[in-house]
């Protein structure tokens, strides 16, 4: 089965700082199939997230999917000096978010699994 | 209350400006508030640590003319929270006198009240005592060394001390509060009107964006509030609040989407629906509540550690570019000998390399480089004058330390920028950002005062 880049398949992919020690990720989609097929078959795991951004797995502090909002959240740890700090890269944190417009999805089927979905 | 309460918040950030015509027209169709939010730590600890404004007085002055002027000739109350940016004492007294200079020029007369925000250190010292201040997400806690560097200390209020400047019998036209928590104001005057929590804290968490939720997003939006109910449209034709904007927005710069907490208890939206009621308007329903057991507050305290002074220019030499790694570090010995703050650590020196890896430093997964680069050279000293001084040395040895294979021997950074080694003042970091339990404690009080003719 051939891939497809998450960021081909989500409406919205941001980053933005969540006070000045997270930075949250959020990943929209506006069809719920789509949603549905990226939580059932994407392997947007903490272990996936900790090697995509570089991190350890214990900076992870929440990965996951949410329903209401048909999206897919992840919230880091900001390690450097603190937000605004010295060697601050990205005070408001909104340019973290591009390894995850890469990431590999599964392509999208016609098969019956999606037939059934949402 | 079949017609529900309706709440107008212009714009997510006071002096980002706003739709005017449609600011007059979702005022003509009649709201019982205006609330807008003037403050943020999206930029740091640097308003709080020296007070300054998140925008020019001129923008202030644009976006509150209008707000005062609907206060002042439609009897509708405004609530501006964490005034100027950072929400400090003295940026409230500076936005009140504001207040006054333009209600006198407009011949409005206002009563106003101020809520104060700044925490006395010796408070927080002795909460750190008795173990009533939690460690951030670090797992970090203040020390009273620390604290004592503190320049300036603020609390997030709740709602509490805004609630009785917004009863019905209407005891003020304008509340300029300190520093709150974002949802604060917006569910205070919810929960003035005997609105349950619930929808008061979820309909403040999406409106003090303003209309952040709605598709293309910016501008004004208004919040209808029932009882068990809330509904938001975007003031201006043009946008549209959808089910999923609005739950989206329910989670924007939040660690978690489901479970939200603030200074009176979690916001709970796991349960939540989002119903379009027209093309433009969505019906949130099934928040749920549940009230802390002890009263927090977030403290926010921002401490100078140093001053810095930068240089950006651009490399686009191939041969250089490929050692661009070892050549930093050999300019970084180089300045060391030359600078002994920067050998024993007085000084601080980081290069951002964009092109490489400037944005996301070590989060960076790509490896390659582009055919150009540009170097931002970051000096850190005690004073300004060390920190130039550090980055000068450290300038002047990019544009001309030899490499391996060099061929350009004229130069090899072009500076776009004169003075080439720009002092750009002080540095600060957040010495607290910690949730401290105040109950039984009076943090805010409140004064109020007639402004204008």
């Amino acid at each position: 089965m051939g891939t497809i880049a998450l960021g081909e398949l989500a409406d919205v992919v941001r980053s933005k700082n969540a006070g000045p020690y997270e930075i949250t990720f959020d990943v929209l989609f506006n069809d719920y199939r789509t949603y549905a097929h990226v939580r059932d078959h994407g392997d947007l795991t903490e272990q996936v997230m900790a090697s995509l951004f570089r991190i350890p797995l214990g900076d992870i502090v929440y990965c996951s999917f949410f329903e209401p909002a048909q999206s897919f959240k992840l919230t880091v740890l900001r390690r450097n000096s603190g937000q605004g700090g010295v060697g601050e890269r990205d005070t408001f944190g909104c340019q973290q978010h591009a390894p995850l417009l890469g990431l590999p999805i599964p392509a999208l089927s016609t098969g019956p699994d999606l037939a059934t979905g949402g | 209350m079949t017609t529900g309460v309706r709440i107008l918040t212009p714009v997510g950030m006071l002096g980002y400006g706003y739709p005017i015509n449609d600011f007059w027209a979702a005022v003509d169709r009649g709201v019982d508030a205006i609330v807008v939010d003037s403050g943020s730590t999206d930029p740091g600890p640097i308003m709080l640590g020296t007070g300054t404004l998140l925008v020019t007085e001129d923008s202030y002055v644009r976006d509150l003319r209008p707000l005062l002027q609907a206060a002042g000739t439609r009897g509708i109350p405004l609530v501006i929270s964490s005034a100027g940016g950072a929400g400090t004492n003295a940026q409230v007294d500076w936005m009140v006198e504001l207040v006054d200079r333009i209600a006198t020029e407009e011949g409005l007369s206002l009563r106003v009240a101020s809520v104060y925000a700044d925490i006395d250190p010796a408070i927080v010292l002795d909460q750190l005592d008795k173990g009533r201040i939690r460690p951030n997400v670090l797992g970090d806690l203040p020390t009273h060394a620390s604290v004592h560097d503190t320049t300036a200390i603020v609390a997030q209020m709740g709602a509490e001390p805004l609630v009785p400047l917004l009863t019905e019998d209407h005891p003020v036209d304008v509340v300029v509060a300190g520093r709150a928590y974002d949802p604060a104001p917006h569910a205070a005057f919810c929960l003035s009107r005997g609105i349950d929590p619930a929808i008061a804290w979820h309909m403040g968490k999406i409106m003090e964006c303003g209309a952040m939720c709605a598709i293309p997003k910016s501008g004004g939006v208004v919040a209808t509030v029932y009882r068990d109910a809330f509904e938001l449209t975007p003031i201006s034709a043009h946008q549209a609040c959808t089910p999923l904007s609005v739950a989206a927005h329910t989670l924007y710069e939040k660690g978690r989407p489901d479970l939200l907490v603030g200074p009176s208890g979690v916001l709970d939206v796991r349960h939540c629906t989002y119903t379009a009621v027209d093309d433009r308007t969505v019906r949130v329903q099934n928040s749920r509540f549940e009230p802390a057991r002890t009263a927090t507050v977030k403290l926010e305290g921002a401490s100078p550690v140093g001053y810095r002074s930068v240089f950006i220019g651009g490399i686009r030499d191939p041969l250089l570019i490929r050692q661009i790694e070892d050549f930093l570090d050999q300019v970084r010995v180089h300045v060391g000998v030359l600078q002994p703050d920067l050998a024993n650590g007085e000084a601080s020196l980081r290069f951002h390399v964009y092109g490489k890896n400037g944005t996301m430093g070590d989060w960076e997964p790509h490896g390659g480089v582009g055919h150009e680069v540009a170097i931002l050279g970051e000096v850190t000293a005690p004073t300004q004058e060390r920190a130039t001084a550090v980055c000068t040395s450290a300038r002047v040895a990019v544009l001309h330390k030899s490499y391996p294979g060099q061929k350009a021997t004229a130069g090899n950074l072009a500076l776009p920028l004169t003075p080439l080694d720009i002092p750009i003042g002080p540095v600060f970091e957040f010495t607290l950002y910690h949730v401290m339990d105040s109950e039984g404690l009076r943090l805010f009080s409140t004064e109020t005062r007639k402004v204008g003719i």
